[in-house]
């Protein structure tokens, strides 16, 4: 009983605070306290009239998808080396290269902007912040494609070679199938990850702020906040959207190689 | 039978760990041949370096009287059921067996009928629309099979084939897989860690220890005059008793511990009269005990059993002898008429000196 009432005041805990998004975010006033003044869509209309915060979400998108494909080809390169071939000092390796999976991100961010700035006297741009981003989203990528790495039985592709096909073809008819689902999750991921990642951004941003620290900006005008609401209930809305179809693919891929799942991130 | 496959001096080095040391074999045309050894002797190494997947450090491999030394895996005449089967789980059953004709320029038609034709012949006709992920053990198995023989290799090579199977389905697969083999005419060479399923299956046995071929023969001659006291322990069952020898032209006269003296042709030894010190080697089945009433044409000494496994069909005996520290392992057929003995009976056992094989210590 008492383990029912806890369950429910953490999920209480944990969810109240986005429920209030969508419900402020449809809230016809611009302070955000109860009780509600009425329905309105005036402050999801207002973000399409912002110049702003377009040019926010096109960098945010733009260095999304690239880490994203970055991240993932490195982790896919890391994954099929890590399962499947095997070398000297491979599990220090493979160690190393989860690191900052558990690095925190501000001390990414501060020693990233020495190296560019000081070390290498580069300038900030989206493009440093694709560095970075690709930076913390490999250890995921490498985690969830060791899981479809994991799963391959290795003489699988053995067996194409010796029915006839090349290396490479051993790998595209077989091994990149069966991995597929897991690189759409992969991809998923990171592009949500770098989507609304703010302290590496914040510090490394050039001319043009992503769209969480556009966001941030917004904060010191309050009567922008519903404005914020808006934003965020859609933030929010697509986050769940591609973590739903990042874990579909990933189960498919457990499904296809017929296997047992063994949990993953969701 | 023409030879098939050569090697000569192969030897395979993983890091400092030396896999296979000097592999000189000759495999024939359409035999079936095993290579027998226990686990982590090196025979999934030779598989593979046949197959083309492991590359020998030194040594030649021809095979139909080519080297194979620059031959990549794919372009040898060779096929593999692997040990998992390896069958592709996003495949249909007739994707799996027809993936080696993809290369294959024939019309779609044609490849259709050979894919039906191989899943006839491994007795799974009608199976080709399921799911590869669907099948049972056994099946898989098949599936294996008609996909490496559908591109009508000139070997099949598989490895530890049946060891996924319960009994059963073993004994069974054991079976087909002779028909098989006979039907194609194709070389088959087994990998098997047990010594029955060899010398049910080969036509030949390569045994192996530490990557070392330590007897290559037929089953019978295997079982019948190993050369070696680690053959003759690994395949079936041996009591080994100490034996003082002294050579005497073609014959031997020995000096067995607990037995007594006799005789033999120096053919009793096939791995060479050993000198000084030797073992002699018997089989639990050409000892009998004497039940009441019997007699034996050979030699008799008295016993005291020891220890009774009974098995329906037969029952296993330790009996010990004076002499000889070991008990002696019998195995006698249960027929009618013969009692089974209790532990702490006396036991007359009846011996032939023809069925003494004389190995070095
Ligand atoms: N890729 C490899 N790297 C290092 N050692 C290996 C490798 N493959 C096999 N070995 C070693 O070589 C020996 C023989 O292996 P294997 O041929 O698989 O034995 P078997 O099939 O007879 O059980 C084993 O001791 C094994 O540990
Ligand atoms: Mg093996």
């Amino acid at each position: 009983m008492s383990l029912r009432l806890y369950a429910i005041a953490y999920l209480v805990f944990l969810y109240a605070p986005i429920l209030l998004l969508p419900v402020f975010a449809f809230n016809d006033g611009t302070i955000i306290a109860f009780p509600l003044q009425g329905f309105t869509t005036e402050w999801f209309g207002e973000l399409g009239r912002t110049a702003a915060l377009h040019d926010a979400v096109q960098a945010s998108l733009f260095i999304a998808v690239l880490s994203a494909i970055l991240a993932t080809c490195l982790g896919l390169c890391a994954a099929r080396a890590g399962t499947m071939a095997s070398f000297p000092g491979k599990r220090g390796v493979m160690g190393f290269i989860m690191l900052p999976l558990v690095l925190p991100e501000i001390i990414v961010a501060v020693s990233l902007l020495v190296v560019v700035v000081q070390v290498l006297d580069l300038g900030l741009s989206n493009w440093t912040i694709i560095l970075a981003h690709t930076l913390i989203c490999t250890p995921f990528c490498i985690a969830i494609l060791n899981g479809a790495f994991a799963n391959l039985d290795p003489s699988m592709e053995e067996a194409a070679i010796d029915l006839g096909e090349t290396r490479w073809g051993a790998f595209r008819l077989i091994t990149l199938p069966l991995v597929t689902p897991g690189i759409v999750s992969s991809l998923l991921i990171s592009f949500t990850i770098s989507l609304d990642e703010f302290i590496i951004a914040f510090f490394l941003s050039g001319n043009t702020p992503t769209m969480p620290v556009y966001i941030w900006g917004l904060l010191r005008f309050p009567e922008k906040l519903p404005v914020v609401m808006a934003l965020g209930t859609i933030l929010v809305a697509l986050s769940i959207l591609l973590l739903t179809i990042a874990e579909f693919y990933r189960r498919r891929g457990l499904a296809r190689a017929g296997l047992r799942d063994t949990g993953g991130f969701l | 039978m023409t030879d098939l496959i050569t090697l000569s001096g192969v030897h395979k080095y993983y890091g400092d760990y030396h896999a296979l040391r000097g592999i000189d074999l000759t495999i024939r045309q359409g035999e079936f041949f095993s290579l027998l050894g226990p686990s982590g002797c090196g025979k999934t190494t030779l598989l593979r370096t046949i197959a083309g997947f492991e590359d020998a450090s030194s040594g030649s491999l021809t095979i139909d009287g080519r080297d194979m030394k620059r031959v990549e895996a794919h372009h040898r005449p060779t096929n593999m059921v692997f040990q998992s089967y390896a069958i592709f789980p996003h495949l249909s059953v007739a994707e799996n067996v027809g993936f080696g004709l993809r290369r294959d320029k024939r019309a779609r038609a044609d490849k259709a009928r050979a894919v039906g034709e191989a899943l006839e012949m491994v007795g799974l006709a009608g199976y080709g629309n399921r799911r590869a992920n669907a099948l049972s053990g056994g099946q898989r198995q098949r599936v294996a099979l008609a996909r490496a023989l559908i591109l009508e290799p000139k070997v099949l090579l598989l490895d530890e084939p049946l060891s996924a199977l319960d009994k059963k389905m073993r004994e069974q697969m054991q079976v087909e897989l002779m028909r098989l083999q006979r039907e194609v005419g194709i070389t088959f060479i087994l990998v098997t860690h047990d010594q029955e399923e060899a010398l049910v299956m080969s036509d030949r046995i390569a045994v192996m220890f530490e990557g070392e071929i330590g007897q290559l023969d037929d089953p019978e001659t295997l079982y019948r005059r190993p050369v070696s006291r680690r053959v003759a322990a690994f395949i079936g069952m041996m009591n080994f008793l100490d034996a003082t020898i002294a050579p005497a032209g073609a014959r031997v006269a020995l000096d067995v511990a607990g037995l007594g003296r006799c005789e033999v042709p120096a053919s009793q030894a096939p791995g060479g009269v050993p000198a000084g010190a030797a073992t002699v080697g018997i089989r639990p089945e050409t000892l009998a005990i004497l039940f009441e009433g019997e007699s034996a044409p050979g030699r008799v000494v008295d016993g005291v059993v020891d220890e009774v496994v009974y098995y329906g069909d037969m029952t296993y005996y330790d009996v010990r002898i004076p002499g000889h520290d070991a008990p002696l392992n019998i195995s006698m057929k249960n027929l009618i008429g013969r009692p089974v003995l209790e532990v702490g009976a006396p036991a007359r056992v009846a011996w032939d000196e023809r069925a003494l094989v004389l190995l070095a210590r």
